[in-house]
């Protein structure tokens, strides 16, 4: 009836996994208590989790992603604390726990944390920077929201119910075949990577059609602004590199569901192919995660500079290329398979290519600081931390990416300080800039600065302390992944990057500061105009936050930095003779209910309940579709509801012009300087 | 063509017209992300091919005029499929609805067939479970015959849809993509029969 699923599931072995289950079971049970007590149930779900409006499902990714942050933050200081006391000693995680720590922290932080970050920001973001009223499939965002939470959910109730994977995120055959690894953790693994992997997917394909065919008129694509051209990028690349994880995933799912023999060491399997296609997409999933962070530091750095971005061009061509290439590299993650020399070098001399395009990007942000008006507000701190740490990481890559050296450093801790060095900066810190850039564009009021500028000093330092250290460890010669080890020259090394944990730990309990501190002040911080940074690209002519249709009148595009063209012109605030009507989408409860059925069939899938996989999968498609049949999809909104709402905002502005001018105004009685266009 | 139609218009065309553009458009982007799954099966059958363990190989196991029947079928119901979308573009609903039914006979004649093919082989010992290649042969053309099977549930739900609802335009642009979608497992199946049958055989 219940098929593996037994009272044996739940986690006695240990008190630490006991003590996980319980705080993510009271943390659950906290978040639907608040939500009865504030009486929020229904708010919930008809403004938020039905909705179809970009910038409310970015949000909901966004909260995901941080709440995941938190998750896979606890595994990240649990797994340095044990290295940091386990020399001669078990320390206190017994060896299976510590392996699915390493496994569900590198898991939780790809698939559950940099994605649905990048994706929120792409969403809350990009239709506003090209002038369009909502995504070109307004209710696929919303599946694809579903099925990552979905996945989310997979994972965090594998710390309540049976135990995660063991064999690392990258579920290396034949270790997470059915022989090595009977149990669910594995299963855990594949139907969490499986079920988002479909919603990024179909992410991909959302915002290359956005993007493509939903710009504004006047926008050609060499007058996108350079975070579109990165989520364009990052679109493609998931459009055409997560099918090869669904794969990957999707025949290990076969060797252990029906005894087949992909990546079996008998029965004439090859467990090098599984390595060959999870990097197939893994490869390009690096750019995936990182595309968008230097989309971030594009906007971010022509923002806090006053000046336009230098070298536009060759941004454009640089991160298009680097999509290319993403798809020539993957070997460089096996080079000690054993291929032949002559395959080896192709890898190694493409790895060290695409290091040419990063380099480019990098003497563009310097080059846009040149002589510019520098503010170094969080967002800029940000991207001066970045910019700073990324070039050493790129430099361990390059010394990665020659064959002979990577025999040397494979698995070694270099290895895990490089990878890292590159995400860490190269994504994450991206990712915070964007939270803290765009935050007064989705809610209407800034973030503290101080709090801000305090996290990233934390963040950085910490960085520096937790991960340098782990350079030298690899070339001294520990291997990636110890539970305990018995050498004494390794310990204080660990005690550094245990106390750089605790430091980025500070830096995390800093960020909740500031949204908490940022929300009790929020009068004191409200932006008013919708342009709180003197912005330069057209997210910054909607009111913050946007009215639901972003744009009553589509606005006129005429140069790279529309929004700070227009406002040259003083036309970025002339209101409009006229309004028409907008066809706006409906909310719909179809998204909300494939979350929750693609977790229960997860779930089946898991523990073999096979009535209930049918079930549910039967559920699912019967949502699709009955979707499917629906011509009823948009409401209309009129044009008098549009002009009340238009007239507010037009309200609003005059009385922000009396206390401030506004940057029309300044435009208009200073004559245009070089140092500022 | 007359000259006003082919001239730019002064207006822009209305936004309803750009949502089906949009969506055809994210309807091939969904089928290349698609034939990519596809490539990369049919790779890892060229990878698996003589992993045989000891076991049948495609010449024991397969048999010509099978896949050339199976072919035919196939082949025949994207040919009819295109005749319903003629009788579509026409506006001719009974037309359309009798091409479609045929397109389901033949469609569900291929899965038949395939059915009958998988569940020999079965009995012969040479399930998926046998050796790598079964495991690469079973999972390259199953999921292409799941995908015909998907294709069958879209014309009964299209069929309906042009039965109660008439030919309205979003019911066009769901039967124009289910025919994309129709045709690229036309182009799939070439690629079986040349890779998977036609080696195995010969």
């Amino acid at each position: 009836m219940l098929g593996r699923l037994t009272v044996d599931a739940l986690p006695f072995y240990s008190w630490v996994a006991m003590s996980g289950a319980l705080v993510t079971v009271l943390g659950g049970l906290m978040v639907a208590a608040g939500l009865t007590w504030f009486r929020q149930w229904g708010n919930l779900w008809s403004e938020w989790l039905t909705s179809l409006d970009h910038k409310r499902i970015g949000i909901m990714y966004v909260a995901l992603a941080m709440v995941m942050l938190m998750r896979g933050f606890i595994d990240a200081i649990m797994m340095r604390s044990q290295q940091a006391v386990s020399l001669n000693s078990d320390g206190y995680l017994p060896p299976d726990h510590f392996d699915q720590i390493f496994s569900s922290h590198g898991t939780i932080m790809i698939f559950f944390m940099a994605m649905p970050f990048l994706t929120g920001l792409i969403n809350i973001v990009v239709p506003q920077q090209i002038g369009a009223r909502d995504v070109a499939f307004p209710f696929m965002n919303s599946v694809s929201l579903a099925l990552t939470a979905a996945g989310a959910g997979l994972v965090l109730v594998s710390l309540v119910i049976g135990k995660f994977s063991t064999a690392g995120w990258t579920g290396y055959p034949p270790y997470s075949g059915p022989e090595f690894s009977p149990g669910v953790g594995v299963d855990y693994w594949l139907w969490a990577v499986l079920i988002s992997g479909v919603g990024s997917t179909l992410t991909g394909i959302n915002f290359v059609v956005t993007i493509l065919k939903k710009r504004a008129p006047g926008m050609t694509l060499m007058r996108m602004p350079l975070f579109t051209w990165t989520a364009l990028c990052t679109s493609v690349l998931m459009t055409f590199a997560f099918p090869a994880l669904t794969v990957a995933a999707g025949l290990l799912a076969l060797d252990r569901l029906l005894g087949m023999h992909f990546f079996t060491n008998a029965g004439g399997g090859n467990m090098m192919n599984y390595v060959n296609l999870l990097w197939m997409w893994g490869h390009p999933e690096v750019y995936i995660l990182i595309l968008p962070a230097f989309g971030i530091y594009s906007e971010v750095v022509a923002t806090f500079s006053a000046k336009r971005l230098f070298g536009y061009t060759s941004l454009v061509y640089a991160t298009a290329s680097i999509a290319v290439l993403s798809f020539t590299v993957w070997l460089h993650h096996f080079f000690t398979m054993g291929s032949s020399a002559n395959v080896n070098a192709f890898f190694g001399i493409a790895t060290m290519i695409i290091a040419v395009p990063t380099g480019v990007k990098v003497f563009d942000w310097l080059l846009t600081m040149y002589r510019g008006r520098i503010e170094f507000r969080p967002p800029m701190l940000w991207t001066l931390g970045f910019i700073v740490t990324f070039v050493i990481g790129g430099m361990s890559g390059v010394l990665l990416a020659l064959p002979p050296a990577d025999y040397l450093m494979h698995n070694s801790t270099f290895l895990v300080a490089h990878f890292h060095n590159m995400l860490i900066p190269g994504a994450l810190f991206g990712y915070f800039a964007g939270y803290m850039y765009w935050f007064p564009k989705a809610f209407g009021f800034a973030l503290d600065e101080r709090w801000g500028v305090r996290s990233f000093w934390c963040w950085l330092i910490g960085f520096y302390l937790a991960f340098m250290p782990l350079y030298v460890l690899g070339f001294m010669g520990m291997p990636r992944r110890m539970e305990h080890y018995n050498i004494a020259l390794w310990q204080p090394y660990l005690i550094v990057a245990a106390l750089g944990a605790v430091l980025i730990l500070i830096g995390i309990i800093f960020l909740l500061v500031q949204l908490v501190v940022s929300v009790r002040q929020r009068q004191g911080s409200l932006d008013r105009t919708g342009d709180p940074w003197n912005g330069r690209t057209l997210e910054w002519l909607t009111s913050s936050p946007p009215a639901p249709y972003n744009f009553a009148v589509l606005p006129d595009v005429r140069d790279i930095d529309a929004f700070h063209d227009m406002k040259a012109r003083g036309v970025a605030y002339r209101k409009p003779d006229h309004y028409d009507d907008i066809d706006m989408p409906k909310n719909s409860a179809a998204g909300a209910f494939l979350c929750a059925f693609a977790f229960l069939l997860g779930f089946a899938m898991v523990w073999h309940i096979w009535w209930m996989a049918i079930l549910f999968a039967a559920a699912t498609g019967i949502v699709i579709v009955a979707r499917a049949c629906n011509d009823d999809a948009e409401y209309r909104l009129s044009a008098a509801d549009v002009a009340a709402i238009e007239d507010r905002r037009y309200q609003a502005l005059a009385n922000a012009a009396r206390m401030r001018p506004t940057t029309d105004q300044i435009f208009a009685n200073r004559p245009l300087q070089e140092g500022s266009t | 063509m007359t000259a006003a139609a082919s001239a730019p218009s002064a207006h822009p065309r209305p936004p309803a017209l750009d949502v089906y553009d949009q969506r055809a458009f994210g309807f091939w982007l969904y089928l290349m992300s698609d034939a990519i799954i596809f490539a990369l099966l049919f790779a890892t059958y060229v990878v698996m091919v003589s992993n045989t363990d000891g076991g049948p190989t495609g010449k024991n196991l397969f048999s010509l005029p099978h896949a050339f029947g199976e072919t035919l079928l196939l082949l025949f119901s994207s040919l009819t499929f295109g005749f319903a979308t003629l009788a579509m573009k026409s506006g001719k609903k009974p037309s359309l609805l009798a091409w479609l039914l045929v397109t389901f006979v033949l469609g569900l004649g291929f899965v038949v067939m395939e059915a009958r093919e998988f569940s020999r082989m079965v009995q012969l010992g040479a399930g998926p479970d046998r050796s790598g290649f079964l495991s690469a042969f079973f999972t390259l053309v199953g999921t292409h015959g799941l995908h015909v099977s998907f294709g069958l549930i879209g014309i009964l739900l299209m069929a309906s849809q042009v039965a109660v609802k008439g030919l309205t335009m979003p019911v066009i642009s769901r039967l124009s993509r289910l025919g994309l979608f129709w045709h690229f497992l036309d182009i799939v199946w070439v690629g079986i029969f040349s890779i998977v049958y036609l080696p195995g055989i010969l």
